[in-house]
Protein backbone atom coordinates (compact mmCIF):
# COMPACT_ATOMS: atom_id res chain seq x y z
CA UNK A 1 0.00 0.00 0.00
CA UNK A 2 1.07 3.63 -0.07
CA UNK A 3 3.96 4.53 2.17
CA UNK A 4 3.72 7.56 4.41
CA UNK A 5 6.27 9.29 2.23
CA UNK A 6 4.33 8.73 -0.98
CA UNK A 7 1.06 9.81 0.67
CA UNK A 8 2.63 13.05 1.79
CA UNK A 9 4.22 13.53 -1.60
CA UNK A 10 0.77 13.20 -3.17
CA UNK A 11 -0.65 15.69 -0.67
CA UNK A 12 2.17 18.08 -1.43
CA UNK A 13 1.45 17.79 -5.14
CA UNK A 14 -2.23 18.47 -4.55
CA UNK A 15 -1.32 21.53 -2.48
CA UNK A 16 1.05 22.85 -5.07
CA UNK A 17 -1.10 22.26 -8.09
CA UNK A 18 -4.64 22.82 -6.78
CA UNK A 19 -6.39 25.18 -9.19
CA UNK A 20 -6.47 28.75 -7.92
CA UNK A 21 -10.19 29.27 -8.53
CA UNK A 22 -11.09 26.22 -6.47
CA UNK A 23 -9.07 27.49 -3.55
CA UNK A 24 -11.12 30.63 -3.04
CA UNK A 25 -14.47 28.94 -3.73
CA UNK A 26 -13.87 26.43 -0.96
CA UNK A 27 -14.47 29.38 1.35
CA UNK A 28 -17.80 30.48 -0.11
CA UNK A 29 -19.82 27.46 1.04
CA UNK A 30 -18.14 27.60 4.43
CA UNK A 31 -18.39 31.34 5.16
CA UNK A 32 -21.87 31.21 6.72
CA UNK A 33 -20.72 28.65 9.27
CA UNK A 34 -17.44 30.38 10.06
CA UNK A 35 -19.18 33.69 10.65
CA UNK A 36 -21.81 32.16 12.96
CA UNK A 37 -19.17 30.36 15.03
CA UNK A 38 -16.90 33.38 15.33
CA UNK A 39 -19.76 35.66 16.42
CA UNK A 40 -20.53 33.50 19.45
CA UNK A 41 -17.28 31.80 20.28
CA UNK A 42 -17.00 29.29 23.15
CA UNK A 43 -13.39 30.50 23.43
CA UNK A 44 -14.77 33.46 25.38
CA UNK A 45 -15.41 31.05 28.23
CA UNK A 46 -11.66 30.48 28.33
CA UNK A 47 -11.18 34.19 29.02
CA UNK A 48 -13.32 33.65 32.11
CA UNK A 49 -11.58 30.41 33.01
CA UNK A 50 -8.17 32.02 32.53
CA UNK A 51 -9.18 34.99 34.67
CA UNK A 52 -10.08 32.69 37.56
CA UNK A 53 -6.84 30.74 37.34
CA UNK A 54 -4.76 33.92 36.89
CA UNK A 55 -6.03 35.42 40.13
CA UNK A 56 -5.84 32.25 42.23
CA UNK A 57 -3.05 31.84 44.77
CA UNK A 58 -1.21 28.77 43.56
CA UNK A 59 2.07 26.89 43.78
CA UNK A 60 4.49 26.48 46.68
CA UNK A 61 4.61 30.26 47.11
CA UNK A 62 0.80 30.48 47.15
CA UNK A 63 0.82 33.49 44.89
CA UNK A 64 -1.33 34.64 42.00
CA UNK A 65 0.01 35.79 38.63
CA UNK A 66 -1.18 39.33 39.25
CA UNK A 67 2.37 40.68 39.51
CA UNK A 68 3.51 39.04 36.28
CA UNK A 69 5.25 41.39 33.90
CA UNK A 70 4.18 40.74 30.30
CA UNK A 71 6.26 43.67 29.07
CA UNK A 72 4.13 46.59 30.19
CA UNK A 73 5.19 46.38 33.82
CA UNK A 74 4.08 44.01 36.60
CA UNK A 75 0.31 43.66 36.70
CA UNK A 76 -0.31 45.69 33.56
CA UNK A 77 -2.02 43.49 30.97
CA UNK A 78 -3.43 46.11 28.64
CA UNK A 79 -1.79 45.94 25.21
CA UNK A 80 0.86 43.50 26.46
CA UNK A 81 0.39 40.62 24.02
CA UNK A 82 0.22 42.97 21.03
CA UNK A 83 3.95 43.51 21.62
CA UNK A 84 4.96 39.87 22.02
CA UNK A 85 7.39 38.24 21.50
CA UNK A 86 9.87 40.65 23.07
CA UNK A 87 13.07 40.74 25.08
CA UNK A 88 12.81 40.53 28.88
CA UNK A 89 15.75 41.70 30.99
CA UNK A 90 14.86 39.49 33.97
CA UNK A 91 15.39 36.31 31.93
CA UNK A 92 17.72 37.86 29.34
CA UNK A 93 15.64 36.16 26.65
CA UNK A 94 13.10 36.89 23.98
CA UNK A 95 9.83 35.44 25.24
CA UNK A 96 6.38 34.88 23.78
CA UNK A 97 3.08 34.71 25.69
CA UNK A 98 3.38 31.05 26.71
CA UNK A 99 6.98 31.52 27.75
CA UNK A 100 6.17 34.52 29.91
CA UNK A 101 3.33 32.70 31.68
CA UNK A 102 5.71 29.86 32.48
CA UNK A 103 8.39 32.30 33.70
CA UNK A 104 5.89 33.83 36.10
CA UNK A 105 4.54 30.47 37.28
CA UNK A 106 8.11 29.60 38.22
CA UNK A 107 9.30 32.90 39.69
CA UNK A 108 6.09 34.14 41.31
CA UNK A 109 4.43 30.87 42.25
CA UNK A 110 7.48 28.66 42.79
CA UNK A 111 6.29 25.96 40.39
CA UNK A 112 8.71 23.50 38.82
CA UNK A 113 9.55 24.61 35.29
CA UNK A 114 9.70 21.14 33.73
CA UNK A 115 6.43 20.09 35.36
CA UNK A 116 4.71 23.22 34.10
CA UNK A 117 6.02 22.72 30.57
CA UNK A 118 4.90 19.09 30.53
CA UNK A 119 1.28 20.01 31.13
CA UNK A 120 1.29 23.15 28.99
CA UNK A 121 -0.47 21.75 25.94
CA UNK A 122 -3.86 20.36 26.86
CA UNK A 123 -5.42 17.18 25.57
CA UNK A 124 -8.29 17.65 23.13
CA UNK A 125 -11.83 17.32 24.48
CA UNK A 126 -10.80 18.03 28.08
CA UNK A 127 -10.76 21.35 29.95
CA UNK A 128 -7.37 22.08 28.38
CA UNK A 129 -4.31 23.34 30.21
CA UNK A 130 -4.12 26.21 32.67
CA UNK A 131 -1.62 27.98 30.43
CA UNK A 132 -4.00 27.84 27.47
CA UNK A 133 -6.71 29.47 29.57
CA UNK A 134 -4.41 32.09 31.10
CA UNK A 135 -3.08 32.95 27.63
CA UNK A 136 -6.61 33.63 26.39
CA UNK A 137 -7.32 35.88 29.37
CA UNK A 138 -4.10 37.85 29.08
CA UNK A 139 -4.42 38.21 25.29
CA UNK A 140 -7.98 39.52 25.60
CA UNK A 141 -6.51 42.67 27.17
CA UNK A 142 -5.07 43.56 23.77
CA UNK A 143 -8.36 43.23 21.93
CA UNK A 144 -8.95 46.09 19.53
CA UNK A 145 -5.29 47.11 19.54
CA UNK A 146 -2.86 46.76 16.66
CA UNK A 147 -0.05 44.23 16.76
CA UNK A 148 3.19 46.08 17.29
CA UNK A 149 6.17 43.75 17.63
CA UNK A 150 9.42 45.70 17.76
CA UNK A 151 12.96 44.65 17.00
CA UNK A 152 14.75 47.18 19.24
CA UNK A 153 16.95 44.76 21.15
CA UNK A 154 19.76 42.77 19.44
CA UNK A 155 18.26 39.50 20.70
CA UNK A 156 14.89 40.41 19.15
CA UNK A 157 16.61 41.05 15.83
CA UNK A 158 18.48 37.77 16.19
CA UNK A 159 15.24 35.85 16.80
CA UNK A 160 13.59 37.56 13.85
CA UNK A 161 16.43 36.63 11.50
CA UNK A 162 16.45 33.05 12.73
CA UNK A 163 12.68 32.86 12.30
CA UNK A 164 12.88 34.18 8.77
CA UNK A 165 15.54 31.63 7.90
CA UNK A 166 13.48 28.82 9.44
CA UNK A 167 10.34 29.89 7.62
CA UNK A 168 11.99 29.39 4.27
CA UNK A 169 14.12 26.39 5.12
CA UNK A 170 12.97 23.05 3.73
CA UNK A 171 14.04 19.98 5.65
CA UNK A 172 13.12 16.55 6.90
CA UNK A 173 11.86 13.49 5.09
CA UNK A 174 9.17 15.50 3.30
CA UNK A 175 11.46 18.37 2.31
CA UNK A 176 8.83 20.78 3.64
CA UNK A 177 9.25 24.23 5.11
CA UNK A 178 6.62 26.66 6.35
CA UNK A 179 7.00 28.28 2.96
CA UNK A 180 5.74 25.14 1.22
CA UNK A 181 2.19 25.67 2.49
CA UNK A 182 2.33 29.32 3.50
CA UNK A 183 4.51 30.96 0.91
CA UNK A 184 2.27 30.87 -2.16
CA UNK A 185 -1.07 32.38 -3.12
CA UNK A 186 -4.36 30.53 -3.53
CA UNK A 187 -3.49 27.20 -2.01
CA UNK A 188 -5.52 25.01 0.28
CA UNK A 189 -5.46 21.66 1.99
CA UNK A 190 -8.89 20.04 1.83
CA UNK A 191 -11.19 22.84 3.02
CA UNK A 192 -8.62 25.04 4.72
CA UNK A 193 -7.47 27.98 2.63
CA UNK A 194 -3.78 28.31 3.40
CA UNK A 195 -2.71 31.75 4.57
CA UNK A 196 0.00 33.15 2.33
CA UNK A 197 2.31 34.56 5.01
CA UNK A 198 4.25 36.50 2.39
CA UNK A 199 1.12 38.53 1.60
CA UNK A 200 0.84 41.35 4.11
CA UNK A 201 -2.97 41.51 3.93
CA UNK A 202 -3.40 37.78 4.41
CA UNK A 203 -1.09 37.46 7.37
CA UNK A 204 -2.64 40.53 8.98
CA UNK A 205 -6.04 38.87 8.65
CA UNK A 206 -4.98 36.02 10.95
CA UNK A 207 -2.12 37.30 13.08
CA UNK A 208 -4.46 38.80 15.69
CA UNK A 209 -6.55 35.66 16.07
CA UNK A 210 -4.35 33.73 18.49
CA UNK A 211 -5.00 32.28 21.05
CA UNK A 212 -8.00 30.65 19.41
CA UNK A 213 -10.73 28.14 20.25
CA UNK A 214 -10.08 25.03 18.23
CA UNK A 215 -13.55 23.58 17.59
CA UNK A 216 -12.37 20.03 17.00
CA UNK A 217 -10.45 20.05 20.30
CA UNK A 218 -12.95 22.05 22.32
CA UNK A 219 -10.24 24.10 24.01
CA UNK A 220 -8.15 27.26 23.76
CA UNK A 221 -4.96 26.89 21.72
CA UNK A 222 -1.93 29.15 21.57
CA UNK A 223 0.67 29.87 18.89
CA UNK A 224 3.03 27.39 20.60
CA UNK A 225 0.50 24.63 19.89
CA UNK A 226 -0.07 25.83 16.33
CA UNK A 227 3.63 25.74 15.48
CA UNK A 228 4.00 22.35 17.19
CA UNK A 229 1.15 20.99 15.09
CA UNK A 230 2.60 22.41 11.85
CA UNK A 231 5.91 20.66 12.58
CA UNK A 232 3.99 17.43 13.16
CA UNK A 233 2.14 17.87 9.88
CA UNK A 234 5.43 18.44 8.07
CA UNK A 235 6.79 15.27 9.69
CA UNK A 236 9.65 17.27 11.16
CA UNK A 237 11.13 16.40 14.56
CA UNK A 238 8.90 17.46 17.44
CA UNK A 239 8.97 21.20 18.06
CA UNK A 240 9.85 21.48 21.75
CA UNK A 241 7.63 23.72 23.84
CA UNK A 242 9.16 27.20 24.25
CA UNK A 243 12.21 26.20 22.20
CA UNK A 244 14.33 28.85 20.49
CA UNK A 245 12.95 27.61 17.16
CA UNK A 246 9.38 28.25 18.31
CA UNK A 247 10.20 31.73 19.64
CA UNK A 248 12.13 32.58 16.48
CA UNK A 249 9.24 31.62 14.22
CA UNK A 250 6.74 33.47 16.44
CA UNK A 251 8.90 36.59 16.37
CA UNK A 252 9.20 36.49 12.59
CA UNK A 253 5.50 35.77 11.98
CA UNK A 254 4.12 38.22 14.53
CA UNK A 255 6.36 40.98 13.18
CA UNK A 256 5.06 40.22 9.68
CA UNK A 257 1.57 40.53 11.15
CA UNK A 258 2.18 43.98 12.63
CA UNK A 259 -0.79 46.24 12.07
CA UNK A 260 -3.26 43.39 12.52
CA UNK A 261 -6.00 44.18 15.01
CA UNK A 262 -6.01 41.78 17.95
CA UNK A 263 -9.33 39.95 18.18
CA UNK A 264 -9.29 36.97 20.52
CA UNK A 265 -10.54 34.36 20.85
CA UNK A 266 -10.15 33.35 17.24
CA UNK A 267 -12.16 30.35 16.06
CA UNK A 268 -10.42 27.57 14.22
CA UNK A 269 -12.02 24.44 12.80
CA UNK B 1 -18.76 23.06 40.21
CA UNK B 2 -20.15 24.06 36.82
CA UNK B 3 -18.43 27.02 35.21
CA UNK B 4 -20.43 30.21 34.68
CA UNK B 5 -22.20 30.91 31.39
CA UNK B 6 -21.71 34.00 29.30
CA UNK B 7 -25.02 35.70 28.58
CA UNK B 8 -25.39 38.68 26.25
CA UNK B 9 -28.81 40.29 25.99
CA UNK B 10 -29.02 43.31 23.68
CA UNK B 11 -32.06 45.27 22.68
CA UNK B 12 -32.94 45.50 18.99
CA UNK B 13 -36.04 47.66 18.95
CA UNK B 14 -38.20 45.95 21.56
CA UNK B 15 -36.68 42.52 21.01
CA UNK B 16 -33.94 41.26 23.31
CA UNK B 17 -31.39 39.32 21.28
CA UNK B 18 -30.12 36.79 23.81
CA UNK B 19 -26.94 34.78 23.25
CA UNK B 20 -25.72 32.22 25.76
CA UNK B 21 -22.44 30.31 25.86
CA UNK B 22 -22.31 27.37 28.27
CA UNK B 23 -19.45 25.17 29.42
CA UNK B 24 -20.33 21.50 29.22
CA UNK B 25 -18.63 18.42 27.73
CA UNK B 26 -21.88 17.18 26.09
CA UNK B 27 -20.48 13.65 25.98
CA UNK B 28 -22.34 11.33 23.64
CA UNK B 29 -21.34 8.20 25.47
CA UNK B 30 -19.65 6.96 22.29
CA UNK B 31 -16.17 8.31 22.90
CA UNK B 32 -13.37 6.36 24.55
CA UNK B 33 -10.68 7.73 26.86
CA UNK B 34 -6.96 7.01 26.22
CA UNK B 35 -7.35 3.79 28.27
CA UNK B 36 -10.03 2.57 25.87
CA UNK B 37 -12.89 2.95 28.36
CA UNK B 38 -16.17 4.49 27.23
CA UNK B 39 -16.62 8.01 28.57
CA UNK B 40 -20.13 7.99 30.04
CA UNK B 41 -22.90 10.01 28.46
CA UNK B 42 -23.06 13.44 30.10
CA UNK B 43 -25.03 16.26 28.54
CA UNK B 44 -27.35 19.18 29.21
CA UNK B 45 -30.94 18.00 28.81
CA UNK B 46 -32.79 21.17 29.66
CA UNK B 47 -32.28 24.90 29.32
CA UNK B 48 -34.94 27.20 30.70
CA UNK B 49 -34.88 30.94 30.06
CA UNK B 50 -36.97 33.40 32.05
CA UNK B 51 -37.66 37.06 31.38
CA UNK B 52 -38.44 39.09 34.50
CA UNK B 53 -39.23 35.80 36.24
CA UNK B 54 -41.56 34.39 33.58
CA UNK B 55 -40.50 31.31 31.59
CA UNK B 56 -40.27 32.32 27.93
CA UNK B 57 -38.17 29.56 26.39
CA UNK B 58 -37.72 25.93 27.33
CA UNK B 59 -35.18 23.84 25.43
CA UNK B 60 -34.86 20.07 25.59
CA UNK B 61 -31.58 18.81 24.20
CA UNK B 62 -30.01 15.51 23.20
CA UNK B 63 -26.32 14.63 23.34
CA UNK B 64 -26.17 15.72 19.68
CA UNK B 65 -25.89 19.34 20.77
CA UNK B 66 -22.25 20.40 20.47
CA UNK B 67 -19.72 20.60 23.27
CA UNK B 68 -19.66 23.97 25.06
CA UNK B 69 -23.12 24.64 23.73
CA UNK B 70 -24.49 27.90 22.42
CA UNK B 71 -28.11 29.01 22.53
CA UNK B 72 -29.57 32.04 20.75
CA UNK B 73 -33.13 33.25 21.22
CA UNK B 74 -35.18 36.45 20.90
CA UNK B 75 -37.57 37.80 23.49
CA UNK B 76 -40.23 40.28 22.37
CA UNK B 77 -41.48 43.16 24.47
CA UNK B 78 -38.21 43.64 26.32
CA UNK B 79 -36.81 46.83 27.84
CA UNK B 80 -33.35 47.83 28.94
CA UNK B 81 -32.80 46.70 32.52
CA UNK B 82 -35.04 43.62 32.23
CA UNK B 83 -33.70 40.48 33.90
CA UNK B 84 -32.94 37.38 31.85
CA UNK B 85 -32.19 34.20 33.77
CA UNK B 86 -30.89 30.96 32.26
CA UNK B 87 -30.87 27.57 33.99
CA UNK B 88 -29.41 24.43 32.52
CA UNK B 89 -29.84 20.93 33.96
CA UNK B 90 -27.89 17.91 32.77
CA UNK B 91 -28.60 14.16 32.77
CA UNK B 92 -26.73 13.75 36.06
CA UNK B 93 -28.95 16.32 37.72
CA UNK B 94 -26.24 19.00 37.87
CA UNK B 95 -27.47 22.47 37.17
CA UNK B 96 -26.32 26.03 36.78
CA UNK B 97 -28.21 29.34 36.78
CA UNK B 98 -26.83 32.63 35.55
CA UNK B 99 -28.47 35.99 35.03
CA UNK B 100 -28.01 38.97 32.81
CA UNK B 101 -29.60 42.36 32.36
CA UNK B 102 -30.92 43.44 28.98
CA UNK B 103 -28.62 46.18 27.67
CA UNK B 104 -29.76 49.01 25.45
CA UNK B 105 -28.56 48.75 21.85
CA UNK B 106 -25.19 50.47 21.41
CA UNK C 1 -33.70 24.86 46.39
CA UNK C 2 -36.86 23.25 47.79
CA UNK C 3 -36.22 19.92 49.49
CA UNK C 4 -38.45 17.71 47.40
CA UNK C 5 -36.82 18.88 44.16
CA UNK C 6 -33.32 18.28 45.58
CA UNK C 7 -34.36 14.80 46.72
CA UNK C 8 -35.60 13.93 43.22
CA UNK C 9 -32.32 15.09 41.68
CA UNK C 10 -30.27 13.14 44.22
CA UNK C 11 -32.11 9.98 43.23
CA UNK C 12 -30.35 10.47 39.89
CA UNK C 13 -33.47 11.01 37.91
CA UNK C 14 -32.34 14.23 36.30
CA UNK C 15 -34.85 16.21 34.37
CA UNK C 16 -37.07 13.32 33.34
CA UNK C 17 -37.73 12.51 36.99
CA UNK C 18 -38.35 16.17 37.72
CA UNK C 19 -41.12 16.12 35.15
CA UNK C 20 -42.62 12.95 36.61
CA UNK C 21 -42.36 14.38 40.09
CA UNK C 22 -44.14 17.51 38.97
CA UNK C 23 -46.90 15.39 37.51
CA UNK C 24 -47.10 13.52 40.80
CA UNK C 25 -47.57 16.83 42.58
CA UNK C 26 -44.29 16.71 44.47
CA UNK C 27 -43.06 19.96 42.94
CA UNK C 28 -45.23 23.01 42.36
CA UNK C 29 -46.50 23.06 38.78
CA UNK C 30 -44.72 25.62 36.62
CA UNK C 31 -41.47 25.24 38.57
CA UNK C 32 -40.32 22.15 36.65
CA UNK C 33 -38.89 22.26 33.17
CA UNK C 34 -40.81 20.58 30.34
CA UNK C 35 -40.62 16.78 30.27
CA UNK C 36 -37.70 15.35 28.30
CA UNK C 37 -38.99 13.48 25.26
CA UNK C 38 -37.20 10.18 25.88
CA UNK C 39 -38.89 8.19 23.07
CA UNK C 40 -38.15 11.01 20.63
CA UNK C 41 -34.52 11.51 21.60
CA UNK C 42 -33.90 7.76 21.54
CA UNK C 43 -35.50 7.19 18.14
CA UNK C 44 -33.07 5.90 15.57
CA UNK C 45 -35.21 6.91 12.61
CA UNK C 46 -36.23 10.48 11.88
CA UNK C 47 -39.79 9.32 11.12
CA UNK C 48 -40.13 7.83 14.60
CA UNK C 49 -38.79 10.96 16.25
CA UNK C 50 -41.24 13.05 14.23
CA UNK C 51 -44.05 10.70 15.28
CA UNK C 52 -43.09 11.18 18.93
CA UNK C 53 -43.54 14.90 18.43
CA UNK C 54 -47.05 14.26 17.10
CA UNK C 55 -45.92 15.78 13.82
CA UNK C 56 -46.44 12.95 11.36
CA UNK C 57 -48.94 15.05 9.41
CA UNK C 58 -46.56 18.00 9.02
CA UNK C 59 -46.66 20.09 5.84
CA UNK C 60 -43.77 21.77 4.04
CA UNK C 61 -43.58 25.48 4.73
CA UNK C 62 -41.59 28.24 3.10
CA UNK C 63 -42.07 30.37 6.19
CA UNK C 64 -39.39 28.40 8.02
CA UNK C 65 -35.83 29.57 7.33
CA UNK C 66 -32.86 27.42 8.24
CA UNK C 67 -29.57 29.31 8.48
CA UNK C 68 -26.72 26.85 8.29
CA UNK C 69 -23.54 26.44 6.26
CA UNK C 70 -23.75 24.56 2.95
CA UNK C 71 -20.55 22.83 4.05
CA UNK C 72 -19.61 22.34 7.69
CA UNK C 73 -15.87 22.04 8.07
CA UNK C 74 -16.20 20.33 11.42
CA UNK C 75 -19.10 17.96 11.96
CA UNK C 76 -18.75 18.34 15.73
CA UNK C 77 -19.84 21.99 15.73
CA UNK C 78 -22.39 22.77 13.02
CA UNK C 79 -24.26 26.05 13.58
CA UNK C 80 -27.99 25.87 12.87
CA UNK C 81 -30.47 28.71 13.30
CA UNK C 82 -34.18 28.27 12.65
CA UNK C 83 -36.52 31.22 12.09
CA UNK C 84 -40.25 30.55 11.88
CA UNK C 85 -42.43 33.31 10.47
CA UNK C 86 -45.55 31.21 11.05
CA UNK C 87 -47.85 33.02 13.52
CA UNK C 88 -48.27 31.47 16.98
CA UNK C 89 -45.15 29.33 16.75
CA UNK C 90 -45.20 27.20 19.91
CA UNK C 91 -42.21 24.94 19.35
CA UNK C 92 -39.28 24.28 17.04
CA UNK C 93 -37.54 20.93 16.79
CA UNK C 94 -34.29 20.26 14.98
CA UNK C 95 -33.33 16.90 13.48
CA UNK C 96 -30.21 15.74 11.62
CA UNK C 97 -31.77 12.99 9.56
CA UNK C 98 -28.73 10.75 9.19
CA UNK C 99 -27.54 11.01 12.79
CA UNK C 100 -27.69 7.80 14.85
CA UNK C 101 -30.36 9.57 16.91
CA UNK C 102 -31.83 12.21 14.60
CA UNK C 103 -33.71 14.40 17.10
CA UNK C 104 -31.26 16.95 18.48
CA UNK C 105 -33.45 19.55 20.17
CA UNK C 106 -36.96 20.78 20.86
CA UNK C 107 -37.57 24.39 21.86
CA UNK C 108 -40.86 25.28 23.56
CA UNK C 109 -41.56 28.92 22.93
CA UNK C 110 -43.90 31.01 25.07
CA UNK C 111 -46.26 33.45 23.35
CA UNK C 112 -44.41 36.75 23.05
CA UNK C 113 -41.10 35.09 22.28
CA UNK C 114 -39.93 34.91 18.70
CA UNK C 115 -40.07 31.66 16.77
CA UNK C 116 -36.29 31.55 16.60
CA UNK C 117 -33.58 29.31 17.97
CA UNK C 118 -29.87 29.07 17.25
CA UNK C 119 -27.65 26.22 18.37
CA UNK C 120 -24.71 24.10 17.24
CA UNK C 121 -25.20 20.40 16.60
CA UNK C 122 -23.02 17.38 15.95
CA UNK C 123 -23.51 15.78 12.57
CA UNK C 124 -22.10 12.36 11.80
CA UNK C 125 -22.26 12.76 8.03
CA UNK C 126 -23.73 14.85 5.22
CA UNK C 127 -27.46 14.97 5.87
CA UNK C 128 -30.59 17.05 5.70
CA UNK C 129 -31.16 19.17 8.74
CA UNK C 130 -34.89 19.34 9.34
CA UNK C 131 -36.88 21.85 11.34
CA UNK C 132 -40.30 20.85 12.64
CA UNK C 133 -42.43 23.73 13.82
CA UNK C 134 -45.63 23.52 15.85
CA UNK C 135 -47.81 26.57 15.36
CA UNK C 136 -51.46 27.06 16.17
CA UNK C 137 -51.69 23.37 16.98
CA UNK C 138 -50.49 22.28 13.51
CA UNK C 139 -47.09 21.05 12.32
CA UNK C 140 -44.90 22.45 9.56
CA UNK C 141 -41.47 21.57 8.27
CA UNK C 142 -38.52 22.63 6.13
CA UNK C 143 -35.11 21.14 5.58
CA UNK C 144 -31.67 22.03 4.26
CA UNK C 145 -28.81 19.82 3.26
CA UNK C 146 -25.57 20.37 5.13
CA UNK C 147 -22.46 18.74 3.75
CA UNK C 148 -20.09 17.45 6.39
CA UNK C 149 -16.44 16.76 5.79
CA UNK C 150 -13.26 16.79 7.82
CA UNK C 151 -11.14 19.84 7.25
CA UNK C 152 -7.43 19.84 6.42
CA UNK C 153 -4.61 21.31 8.47
CA UNK C 154 -5.26 23.97 11.10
Amino acid sequence: MFTLRSRIAVLALICLFAPAAGAQNAGAGLEVGRKMLLEDNPGELWIDRGKRIFHEKRGPKKASLEQCDFGMGPGNLKGATARLPRYFADTDKVEDLDSRIVTCMVTLQGSDREQVKKSAIGRPLTDGSDIEAIAMYVASHSNGMKMDVRLDHPKEREMYKAGEYLFFRRSGQTDFGCVTCHGQPDKRIRLQDLVNMLDKKQIQAVAGSWPAYRGAHGISRTMQWRLYDCFWQMRLPELAYLSDVSIALSTYLNYQGNGAVVKVPGFKR
Amino acid sequence: MAEPMRIRATLQGDVADVRILMRHPMETGQRKNPKGEIIPVHFIQSVVVTHNGKTVFDAQWSQAISRDPFLGLRIKGAKAGDKVSVTWTDNKGDKRTDEATVAASS
Amino acid sequence: MNRSRRRVLELGGGVAALGAAAAAGLIPAGAAAAAWNKPGFESKAAADAIKSLGASGMTESRDIAITAPDIAENGAVVPIAVTSRIPNTESISILAEKNPFPLAATFDIAPGTEGYASVRIKMGQTSHVRAVVKAGGKFYTASKEVKVTVGGCG
